[in-house]
């Protein structure tokens, strides 16, 4: 276990390092994540401005679903997407061989190598709306613990996701706009599901679980979440995580590489 | 003229044919595009529940209609050109006695037409899902919805055209597209039609080139109202005033490219 924490520190420590050297990247990062934001708020906006509201979710509950759906979206750029490009080139260039080599997990390998300063602006500008949108309620801090318990199933969830759709890469080499699909249906995130009619819910529930990424989560830090939706979150997280480690050694079996 | 007509065929057989062979991965790209849909669940739910001005139908009319115009808009020039740049490959373009930009426009052309199969069925699948939303707008509309789908493609690639000169002075062109490309999801339309937002911000919007790509083909082809003469009058301004700046950006960076072989 030390080793592969040991590892983590060593990956990100040159992760970072290269990204250093793209420093103006930073400021365009930041740039978009702020309009992406702006964004966000103002489609909120619209909807609440003439009075209306998700279900009876009030104006700062619905800013902690936009916040928790940011805060998601700078995980995945953070963590996700630069490590997925990766396995996508290593499939095609053949040297996934050399990660197959080393005497470590190779999942591990794959989705912990690599780290982007992408999502970062992404990751803060959430917890801020987060915490804005909490002080104005009046969030205690034991709720903000309560909340992180579904926020990390969510988390694991969207992990396993894109990780089987990078492990499909085995098969057929370029995804990236598959994993284009699953971001743009992640997107619908962005409100408490109770805005969506009743086929979208359960779409967004039981295909993609779109539920117990944002509005799960915003509800536990509510204090009305529904101890059910967390234990559903919690398994479909331990199911998925699992699944993904079988599908991953299920695709191995079909990787050819390109030397042998 | 008529090697001209005998050149652009060429050029489009030959780029549809290498789109072709994509397939697979332009029905993916068609189904990426699935942000309106997930707005129109949002929208005509929300229409049931308070007044917008707007009924469900129309709204889910609408979002059909912007997947529509944005899948006739898809441009991906930048990160092309871009390449074409870093690589160097723009100079054996520059040997040819066309303009580069022949080439990404037949390409750009030849992908909607071997785009439009899947269009064509993702609509149909949406109808049979969705019935009572099915409209059959008149001939003129059409016509006119036609005349401003392509009016706006044109703008965007302008725009985005534009955009790619910069890659002569930096390696980052496209992140100036990402910046353009988060604004005007906001601004287009995509999220709402024009008519839901704040009159103030909508009036000041109208003098920009972000409706144009969305919002009014649209609004035509889901029979809002639009003031037809004033907006085609400032979408072609705005594809002026980009192609203008474009042609000088273009001048000025050519004595500023240094590509592998220049």
């Amino acid at each position: 276990m030390s080793r592969y924490l040991n590892l983590i520190q060593i990956f990100w420590k040159t992760a970072i390092s290269a990204e250093l050297e793209y420093r103006l990247n930073f400021v365009f990062a930041a740039l978009s994540s702020l309009g992406g934001l702006a964004g966000s708020l103002f489609s909120l906006f619209l909807f609440y401005r003439k009075g209306y509201n998700f279900q009876g979710w009030r104006w700062e509950e619905a800013l902690i679903v936009v916040g928790i759906f940011t805060l998601l979206e700078g995980f995945s750029s953070t963590f996700l997407a630069s490590n997925l490009s990766r396995i996508v080139k290593h499939i095609q260039d053949g040297t996934l061989d050399f990660v197959l080599l080393k005497p470590i997990n190779s999942q591990f390998w794959l989705s912990f190598h690599s780290f982007s300063l992408w999502g970062v602006p992404d990751l803060l500008f959430g917890l801020a709306i987060i915490f804005y949108a909490g002080s104005l309620l009046g969030v205690g801090i034991g709720a903000y613990f309560l909340a992180a318990i579904p926020l990390i199933f969510g988390v694991v969830i969207m992990y396993s996701l894109w990780f089987m759709l990078g492990a499909t890469s085995i098969w057929f080499t370029k995804i990236y706009n598959m994993t284009e699909v699953l971001k743009g249906l992640l997107a619908a995130g962005r409100f408490p599901i109770g805005a969506y009619p009743a086929t979208y819910r359960f779409f967004f529930t039981f295909v993609v679980p779109v539920t117990f990424l944002t509005t799960v989560p915003a509800e536990t830090l509510l204090g009305r979440g529904n101890p059910l939706w967390v234990a559903g979150g919690g398994c479909l997280a331990i199911v998925l995580l699992i699944l993904s480690s079988r599908v991953w050694q299920f695709a191995l079996r079909f990787y050819t590489s390109a030397s042998s | 003229m008529k090697k001209l007509v005998r050149l652009s065929k060429s050029l489009l057989v030959t780029y549809y044919a290498y789109m072709l062979e994509y397939r697979a991965e332009l029905l993916l790209w068609a189904l990426s595009g699935s942000l309106p849909f997930i707005l129109m669940g949002v929208w005509s739910e929300a229409a049931r529940q308070a007044d917008f001005g707007l009924s469900s139908i129309e709204f889910a009319r609408y979002f059909l209609a912007v997947y529509l115009v944005r899948q006739i808009t898809v441009v991906w020039v930048i990160w092309d050109f871009e390449r074409e740049i870093i690589n160097g490959k723009l100079s054996f373009r520059l040997l040819q006695p066309l303009d580069p930009v022949w080439h990404h426009i037949a390409s750009h052309v030849g992908e909607r037409f071997a785009r439009l199969p899947f269009i064509a069925g993702l609509i149909t699948l949406f109808f049979a899902l969705y019935p009572s939303a099915f409209w059959l707008p008149s001939l003129p509309t059409v016509g006119l919805f036609a005349i401003a789908g392509i009016g706006a493609f044109i703008l965007q690639f302008a725009v985005q055209y534009t955009f790619a000169m910069f890659a002569f002075w930096t390696e980052k062109a496209s992140s100036i597209q990402e910046v353009w490309f988060l604004v005007h999801l906001f601004l287009s339309g995509a999220i709402a039609p024009l008519e839901l937002f704040p009159p103030s911000m909508r009036a000041i919007l109208m003098w920009t080139p972000f409706p144009y790509i969305i919002n009014f083909p649209a609004s035509i082809l889901t029979g809002l109202k639009v003031d037809l003469g004033h907006d085609f009058g400032m979408m072609s301004l705005w594809i002026g005033i980009f192609a203008i700046v474009n042609r000088w950006l273009w001048r000025k960076g050519l004595r500023q490219y240094s590509g592998m072989g220049a």
